[in-house]
């Protein structure tokens, strides 16, 4: 789409995408020179964007009063185990509802689907109470349990094994006498692994932001993510706001470091996510 | 001879194509029936029922939950809360994004500085950045009302008070969602051919007119699509609410009450899982109110919103 530039047109627009830019970014800013700061600057008046002494103490204190290595472990932990969880369930799914034919396969399909429709908190408390049943309070399965499927998941896979696997190329495997579980594995799985990267980012992002349900069900600061220790931490951190500023910091670091590498295959997951598919 | 062994080999295969779809399918299933469909059924269920500890059925009461649900205030103040919150939330949500996403429609080399700025809150997870907030919202040494102090406005309790709240929750959100709805539509804005701009150009069609007449009507169905994803979206709003404005540990009486933060109190901290489950349905239900309207407005098929908690 192009368009004759007006040059004061031009400008005005810059301008307001500079000023949209500067409100995006201005409170990440804030969070990282808060997280460097003396605790006698964090207060200061009017407040200063660039610290006059540099400090590394508001990092050294979260570790000492919060046990955030762990948090960290158990958000890598718990977005790993069901990243990888979906990708298996997703591709698994999407292969055999995209290719195979058998009895209610369509209902089957739709009631995963309509699944997707509900949110989450509309059941979390039949959920919790199954989860009681299980022994899973405060556990780590149960922690993850709600994350091990993904309705989407399964969705997006069977549209991509309908674009990018011909009927053919399994139909050669099964004469070459390659097992119904060797196609899937060794033809199908490789076929999809990029929309496959596309699945687990957006997966991993998802279950590493989530709250309510770790708030839920754990009850013990061992099983804390990342997310629900920033949170409890913060009432106990809220008169000395350096170290929440830098176990802020330390909770986005991951998925910014993630973000930079990825971004190209991140916004088409959105992108994706959101509409196509 | 041949015939009959050729027939067996493709029973056979058949078989073994049965056997694995079963096999594949059966463990999922079973996992979608123990994590999804069997808990939505049993909150409706669940939702007529008083309960006792560790029995979420001890007394069948008939709508009595929902009775009560209609006469209690916190539930009202819940609703109509979380109604502004969505309302503003969405309208903002929604206008802010489509006027980026023209601003950014031609590719420039700023663009990608822009659109990577605009699209860091939505990657960021909520807790941190509500965290963040909460604080550029603080009455005494507040960004906002250091900000707001240049023009000689007076300090703001924004989060003490009830409506600057809510007021400053939707701000918050808005500026949180502005990335994830622009990337949507810039996406929709780049597929428009463009040769129709060119034509209505030689045409000498204004500028005014060629949004109007052109890229509004084709980008229709998407700006339907996220109206209706942000407003459901929104109807779920909870782990802002819950770090920006509940007391100490989450304690009761926090300054904006939404619905999942009332699910969630009732719920968790007071243990009326009937009563909850009641409005958990009356959630649902205006969910699904939502996603009808967008299949009869848009006559599209409603796509993946979230699949769980965020």
């Amino acid at each position: 789409m192009k368009m004759k530039k007006l040059s004061t047109l031009s400008i005005a627009k810059h301008l307001a995408l500079i000023g949209g830019t500067v409100i995006m970014v201005l409170p990440f800013i804030w969070m990282l020179s808060t997280s460097f700061k003396p605790a006698s600057e964090v207060l200061s008046w009017p407040p200063k964007f660039i610290p006059d002494t540099w400090t590394l103490e508001n990092y050294a204190t979260v570790f000492k009063t919060a046990p955030f290595v762990r948090f960290f472990l158990n958000s890598v932990a718990l977005s790993v185990f069901s990243t990888i969880c979906v990708l298996l369930t997703s591709t698994l799914a999407g292969y055999v509802f995209g290719k195979f034919s058998f009895p209610m396969k369509n209902l089957l399909f739709m009631m995963i689907l309509a699944t997707a429709m509900v949110p989450f908190e509309t059941y979390m408390i039949p959920l919790y109470l199954r989860m009681v049943q299980f022994g899973w309070v405060n556990k780590f399965m149960g922690l993850v349990a709600p994350y091990l499927v993904m309705s989407y998941g399964i969705f997006f896979m069977r549209q991509n094994v309908h674009t990018t696997i011909p009927d053919e190329l399994i139909d050669a495997a099964r004469i070459d006498g390659l097992s119904e579980f060797g196609i899937y594995w060794r033809i199908v799985l490789p076929l999809l692994s990029g929309s496959a990267n596309a699945l687990a980012i957006f997966s991993f992002m998802q279950t590493w932001a989530a709250f309510i349900w770790p708030l839920i069900i754990t009850s013990s600061r061992e099983l804390w993510t990342m997310e629900l220790g920033l949170g409890m931490f913060q009432y106990r951190f809220s008169v000395d706001l350096g170290p929440i500023n830098a176990g802020s910091v330390l909770s986005i670091l991951p998925v910014m470091i993630v973000f930079m590498i990825l971004r190209k295959h991140i916004v088409k997951g959105i992108t994706l996510t959101g509409m196509k598919a | 001879m041949k015939q009959p062994g050729k027939l067996r080999q493709i029973d056979k295969t058949k078989r073994q194509r049965y056997l694995f779809a079963y096999g594949a399918l059966i463990p999922i299933i079973a996992m979608y029936a123990i994590l999804r469909i069997v808990p939505i059924a049993q909150n409706v269920l669940y939702s007529f029922f008083n309960s006792s500890i560790g029995n979420p059925m001890a007394e069948f009461v008939g709508f009595s939950n929902y009775k009560e649900l209609f006469s209690d205030n916190l539930f009202a103040i819940s609703i109509k809360n979380t109604t502004i919150f969505a309302v503003f939330v969405t309208f903002f949500g929604v206008v802010i994004a489509l006027l980026v996403a023209l601003m950014l429609a031609a590719p420039s080399k700023m663009s990608l500085l822009y659109e990577t700025a605009f699209f860091l809150p939505v990657i960021t997870p909520m807790v941190p950045v509500a965290v963040v907030w909460k604080w550029i919202y603080d009455p005494t040494y507040g960004l906002l009302n250091y900000i707001l102090s240049w023009f000689g406005i007076e300090p703001i309790g924004w989060l003490i008070y009830p409506q600057t709240a809510l007021l400053a929750i939707i701000i918050m959100s808005v500026w949180k969602i502005i990335g994830y709805n622009m990337i949507i539509f810039l996406v929709g804005i780049r597929d428009i051919p463009e040769t129709y701009i060119e034509a209505a150009m030689i045409d000498g069609a204004s500028r005014g007119q060629i949004f109007g007449k052109i890229i509004l009507p084709l980008l229709r169905p998407i700006i339907l699509l996220v109206t209706v994803i942000t407003t459901i979206n929104s109807y779920n709003v909870f782990t802002q609410v819950y770090i920006m404005t509940s007391g100490a540990q989450g304690a009761p009486g926090g300054a904006v009450r939404t619905l999942v933060f009332d699910i969630y109190e009732n719920a968790f901290r007071y243990f009326k899982t009937g009563y909850a489950a009641a409005e958990a349905v009356m959630l649902l239900l205006i969910i699904l109110v939502l996603t009808f309207l967008q299949f009869g407005l848009g006559g599209k098929e409603p796509k993946k919103r979230r699949h769980a908690a965020s």
